[in-house]
């Protein structure tokens, strides 16, 4: 297996410590390795405590675990983040927009700039949104967009996520322990706080509620319930942001307008943060047998009565088919270039793509359109003969189903493993708040990271971990 | 011809309810074979019936009435004018290009059987050539009835069993031609019986599915006939589902009992039963 050249964050291509790095590349230099070890035990055992598990799908004994966390801070220089934050904000703006015009005048399409069948054919595009106003045109009020780098100044969009992503009660929880394990480390850099996080959460969320609620809006976070994997997110996010932790039971709808039950008799809900996905949110105009969801919330939400947070449809905006298409997007809706590339990506359902893919499997990594979480995915590289024999051959059984990229060399941050320190591939996932007033994004992120050697898959399905993302302030 | 229809659900509760919710898709539209000439719907606890228009252009009431009470009734009647346009549906309400309706549905999943069967089927490359040739090996495979089958049965299910009712047939037509990329929707409506009996246990169901440079042809899967104007046609969804005249949910309560009763007649006809 051949380990591919990344660009690493602390000491870049060519071995010199870059500038943001500077202090902490010291301090790593003088810590102990007994004291880190210990540091690592420590952080292990107050993760247990407060108890932030997740669920893996798939594996019967082990139904929640800890995610593995890192102590290595991951930095940003301010002016790296400068660029990711305009980036980020272009993309989300343009999210939006498209999302409208999908559920409205269809002008992307009749530009010919998404294929028509890509959007109706699509079990994501929701027909019940079609001509549906939503609160202020908002679709997109939390986004998680994923980026990786491959070089100092290169960062890509690997995926956006703009369903119900997860992942921000890492961001918060690691920060909390990195301040209680290591006070010194944040007192030789100025970090910009992440801690904000639920103010800018509840004031976006707060500030799309429907014209129609009072002054002061009710919000509410709809979860699936205990055995959704990131329930611990949902309540850890409910207690912080001050609002009712509710479940689908907890609801209802009345003469278009929905009430939670409460022990003061029912209370009118203005805006529902769900994490519930679409499927599950009605069973009168989604899946009739969702015990998840809550009766006519559909009809409440078409009448204007209450914002769902993020709208419903909006699975057309991060589907896979669609990501390719997103550079041309967000060009015809702002005019502009994309400050952040797209992966470049091989539509398999073309043809010459296609032919290509076949040919070059080995190099790429080839995904399916509708997977996530790291599944039902080829690394070419990485990978044996047998495995790629078994891919070709679904391959070509149903191209439409998969998009090829090719292996990028994600960047590398030191990381604690069982020798010492050494770089690890990471990813970072920040989060992306879009309120009537503006869009709000919290420096940093959740940056997650590949702790077997070599490994390009950072998701915690599949073994990753996660790390503290430090954003320097100037 | 001029029809009159009377649609009625009554639920009885074991024990009564604290709330029910209902969507209906009850009431008919307009299109160039059908005019709506009077429609009333009548539910029978007090509440609030808001008009609401779904993703495919049906009209929809939801209602939310609060119990307790012994039993729920929605009555819906009315008259509507209608003429035979050879099946062809001209008029209605589009709000997607036919591309859409080739979506797959839980419902409506293609089985390897039903693909074999729709293949064996295509005997020539006219569309309308297909879909007649489906209409009459469906009929001739499929045998129609009530005993094996339920609301939630799919396409496959029904096509294993080689059985199935107006909705079961409706949802294999669709699958079929959707496997042979001929974009097929599912109509919930009503259906005159030419032998005169009024009297219904439930509505009809069939299929349209798209000609090009004809458009929407209803085809009747269980009549084996394209849709005449003993046709009224009330609701179009990807399957049942999405087309259903009644979803709902009840707090509280035991079980319940539903039971339904049709009456279609030709208007100024005597009704026999």
């Amino acid at each position: 297996m051949a380990l591919i050249t990344a660009f690493d964050e602390m000491k870049g291509l060519d071995g010199q410590v870059r500038p943001a790095y500077a202090a902490l590349s010291q301090w790593l230099a003088e810590v102990r390795p007994e004291v880190l070890d210990f540091r690592r035990k420590e952080a292990e055992l107050l993760f247990r405590r407060i108890g932030i598990t997740f669920a893996v799908y798939g594996e019967a004994e082990a139904t929640e675990r800890l995610i593995p966390f890192d102590v290595i801070p991951r930095i940003l220089a301010a002016k790296e983040w400068d660029t990711l934050q305009r980036g980020l904000e272009q993309r989300v703006k343009a999210l939006n927009l498209y999302l409208k015009d999908i559920y409205g005048k269809r002008e992307v399409l009749k530009a010919g700039i998404v294929p028509e069948d890509l959007v109706f054919q699509n079990p994501v595009f929701r027909p019940e949104m079609n001509g549906q106003k939503v609160p202020h045109d908002i679709y997109l009020h939390i986004a998680g967009i994923d980026v990786v780098r491959v070089d100092a100044d290169t960062f890509y969009v690997l995926e956006d996520n703009a369903r119900t992503p997860s992942g921000v009660s890492y961001m918060l929880e690691n920060r909390e322990i990195m301040l209680r394990l290591f006070p010194e480390l944040f007192s030789r850099h100025r970090v910009a706080p992440v801690e904000n996080y639920p103010d800018e959460l509840l004031a976006t969320l707060k500030s799309v509620a429907p014209d129609v609620a009072s002054g002061d809006p009710t919000v509410v976070l709809l979860t699936p319930g205990v055995f959704n994997s990131a329930y611990y997110e949902h309540s850890f996010l409910a207690d912080k942001l001050g609002v009712e932790l509710v479940e689908g039971g907890d609801l209802f709808v009345k003469g278009g307008i929905v009430y939670m039950r409460t022990t003061q008799g029912p209370k009118r809900v203005d805006v529902i943060y769900r994490r519930i996905d679409d499927d599950f949110l009605d069973p009168l105009s989604f899946r009739p047998d969702s015990a998840l969801g809550v009766a006519g919330l559909m009809s409440a939400y078409q009448a204007g009565n209450v914002t769902l947070a993020n709208a419903v449809g909006t699975g057309i905006a991060d589907d896979k088919a669609i990501y390719s298409y997103m550079p041309e997007v967000l060009k015809f809706y702002l005019g502009e270039e994309p400050i952040l590339k797209n992966v470049p990506t091989w539509r398999c359902r073309e043809p010459d793509h296609l032919a290509y893919v076949l040919d070059h499997l080995e190099e790429l990594v080839v995904k399916e359109v509708h997977g996530s979480g790291g599944y039902g995915m080829l690394i070419g590289p990485t990978a044996d003969k047998a495995q790629i024999a078994a891919f070709r051959i679904r391959l070509k059984l149903n191209p439409r189903n998969f998009i090829a990229q090719p292996t990028l060399a994600l960047s590398t941050c030191p990381t604690c493993v069982e020798a010492g320190v050494a770089p690890r591939h990471v990813d970072l996932r920040p989060f992306v708040l879009t309120g009537r007033d503006r869009i709000r994004i919290v420096p940093g992120g959740l940056t997650r990271v590949a702790l077997k050697q070599g490994s390009l898959v950072v998701n915690s399905s599949q073994g990753g971990g996660t790390k503290d993302t430090w954003v320097l302030d100037r | 011809m001029r029809i009159l229809i009377s649609h009625q659900t009554v639920y009885r509760y074991e024990r009564p309810p604290t709330g029910v919710i209902q969507t209906l898709r009850l009431t008919p539209r307009n299109h160039d074979g059908q005019y709506v000439v009077g429609w009333r719907i009548d539910v029978s606890e007090n509440c609030h019936l808001a008009p609401h228009e779904d993703a495919f252009g049906n009209i929809t009431h939801v209602f939310s009435a609060e119990g307790p009470f012994d039993e729920l009734r929605v009555l819906v009647e009315g008259e509507v004018e209608t003429q035979d346009t050879g099946g062809v549906v001209r008029g209605a309400v589009e709000r997607f290009p036919p591309s859409l309706f080739l979506r797959e549905t839980p419902l409506t999943e293609v089985s390897p059987a039903i693909a074999d069967f729709a293949r064996e089927t295509k005997t020539s490359d006219d569309v309308l050539s297909i879909l007649h040739a489906l209409l009459t090996r469906l009929h001739a495979d499929v045998a129609y009835d009530e005993s094996p089958t339920l609301v939630t049965t799919t396409a496959a299910e029904s096509f294993a069993l080689k059985r199935g009712v107006c909705q079961d047939l409706t949802h294999i037509f669709i699958a079929a031609s959707r496997s042979l990329g001929i974009p097929a929707r599912y109509i919930g409506g009503h259906f005159r019986r030419a032998d005169g009996v009024a009297n219904q246990e439930a509505g009809h169901a069939w299929a349209e599915a798209f000609v090009p440079d004809l458009g929407w042809v209803a085809f009747d899967p269980a009549n084996k006939i394209s849709a005449t104007d003993s046709h009224i046609r009330v609701a179009v969804g990807l399957d049942y589902l999405g087309a259903a005249p009644v979803r709902g949910t009840r707090y509280g309560g035991g079980s319940e009992a539903m039971e339904v009763a049709v009456t279609v007649n030709q208007s100024g006809q005597q009704t026999q039963s």
